[in-house]
């Protein structure tokens, strides 16, 4: 493979203060386009993760790069998902979309076509001058999704995105995230509690394991692309998602509970 | 019967029913005592009678609340954006604010009124000393209390501190401001009264409300008194009624807090 990865971390090692290792001596490398999801029991580091490429907190040591830059630098490269939808509720649909922009001093005419091609793409094209509290979670979520896609990221960093949502709204979101990486297709990391959300998005599936933080093994999804409802249908994603469960399951059991910070 | 019209019967019944208690209670003390509580005819006969008297000291009393409360939201605006900066710097002034809330007014009014002059100018202290605290608590506490991931979302957008606060801490104070300002609304027309009770009557305006109401009491005239009352809380009303409109139209778009029910 000649492409060099987009993210890569050369052993990475992580500790908030003089807590506990959280991360240790992580090594891993995303190749563009990947679609990484990232499951392992609670505290096993999969949040930090994303927060360290995104910049929002520093390695403790190893050495971490995002498109050959040091995190921080690579700033306009990213987008970051949280698992709440974190808009600001005192600005439009719109408004919110276009914030980004507005702070780094982009004309309002661009600004404005960015966003409604971000709304189209998250079907909410017309919800633009509505307040937040007058959207539904899951529309939330889309709000959330179309102000990252609005930034054009190359890598784009997903936070349990779906985790408060019910199933029948986070199955028709991952189709729709699916089929918006159709058109623009960026690196992804997800980070999810769910096994099944993890093999329907991904081609791969990094299990970690707990205190510290390690990549226990990585699952290859060779599913083809589009996936559709059909693909949950498979025998394909059910051996996976059944595999991925042992596995995860076998994970927490040999990760020590201990010493949470 | 209609939810809206239980709205308007209902306190117009507890209404009636204080009346008639009143009336109750009056006739019912021995007759010699009834001047410990006029009857509302009488307040209104007094009034009436003291109309341009009452109109002048609360027109002295409004001026002094109003310059008042709005030093104090300006104060507090700019110590609030001082104190969010760091727990540091709240952890070395909260102890002295706490200090100067903790001081009662009423005993420091005298050696304000020499300090700063008597009249408007007394009155005006006095009534900042009683708004701030509740202002500057509600402001930093807002300033301080912005979601983490905003802050962190606009740390990744790479805004400068000045976007981060037009943008994201000043309008995720504004709530909090609100509940400071709608305290300060009440506290406001009582810290004018406070205020001239001890220091209008040199001020060469006539006083204000509370400065009648050592006229009247010293003069036994309790109708005139319970009327400079009744003025006082008419102008706390006018004072809420005021700021609920500001917070309502700052936040009645956004804000849960104006989420109606029935949606």
């Amino acid at each position: 493979m000649s492409v060099p990865p987009i993210v890569e971390f050369h052993e990475v090692t992580k500790r908030f203060g003089d807590g506990p290792l959280v991360l240790d001596r992580l090594s891993l490398a995303a190749q563009p386009g990947d679609f990484l999801a990232v499951i392992g029991p609670s505290g096993c580091g999969k949040s930090t993760l994303l927060r360290l490429i995104a910049g929002l907190s520093p390695v403790t040591a190893g050495r971490l790069t995002v498109d050959d830059l040091t995190p921080a630098d690579a700033a306009a490269e990213l987008a970051f998902v949280f698992q709440e939808p974190t808009l600001l509720p005192w600005l439009t649909v719109a408004e919110n979309v276009e914030l980004a922009q507005k702070l780094r001093g982009t004309p309002a005419a661009a600004r404005a076509a960015t966003r409604q091609g971000a709304l189209d793409l998250v079907r909410l094209a017309d919800r633009g001058g509505a307040y937040p509290r007058q959207l539904s979670g899951g529309q939330k979520m889309r709000v959330s999704l179309a102000r990252a896609l609005s930034l054009s990221p190359k890598i784009l960093l997903l936070d349990e995105p779906f985790g408060a949502l019910d199933e029948m709204t986070r199955e028709h979101l991952n189709e729709e995230l699916l089929a918006i990486r159709e058109q623009k297709a960026w690196t992804a990391f997800f980070v999810t509690h769910s096994v099944s959300e993890a093999v329907f998005l991904s081609n791969r599936i990094l299990v970690m394991s707990a205190n510290p933080g390690r990549i226990h093994t990585e699952i290859r999804v060779d599913l083809p692309y589009p996936r559709t409802n059909d693909t949950r249908l498979s025998r394909a994603y059910h051996d996976l998602v059944a595999a991925g469960s042992r596995l995860l399951r076998s994970v927490e059991e040999i990760s020590p509970v201990a010493s949470r910070a | 019967m209609s939810r809206k019209f239980l709205n308007v019967l209902l306190p117009a019944a507890t209404g009636a029913l204080v009346i008639a208690l009143w009336y109750g209670v009056h006739f019912w003390l021995a007759a010699e005592m009834r001047f410990l509580l006029p009857t509302p005819d009488a307040i209104l006969a007094a009034l009436r009678d003291n109309g341009d008297a009452l109109w002048r000291a609360a027109l002295n009393t409004t001026a002094g609340a109003l310059l008042g409360f709005l030093l104090a939201v300006v104060v507090s605006i700019a110590l609030g954006l001082g104190l969010s900066l760091s727990s540091l710097v709240r952890a070395s002034l909260y102890p002295y604010l706490m200090i100067l809330q903790m001081t009662p007014i009423i005993v420091i009014a005298p050696i304000l009124v020499l300090w700063v002059g008597p009249g408007l100018r007394s009155v005006t202290v006095i009534t900042f000393l009683i708004c701030f605290f509740p202002l500057v608590v509600n402001t930093t506490q807002g300033l301080i209390s912005t979601d983490r991931h905003l802050v962190e979302l606009f740390r990744m957008w790479r805004a400068t501190r000045g976007q981060q606060l037009l943008h994201l801490r000043v309008p995720a104070a504004l709530p909090y401001f609100f509940t400071g300002l709608r305290i300060a609304a009440t506290l406001a027309p009582i810290g004018a009264l406070v205020g001239d009770y001890t220091a209008g009557s040199s001020a060469g305006d006539g006083g204000g409300l509370g400065f009648s109401a050592l006229i009247y009491s010293s003069q036994a005239k309790y109708p005139a008194l319970f009327a400079t009352a009744a003025v006082t809380c008419l102008l706390g009303f006018i004072f809420t009624a005021a700021v609920l409109a500001l917070s309502w139209l700052a936040l009645h778009k956004w804000h849960d807090s104006y989420e109606r029910a029935d949606k």
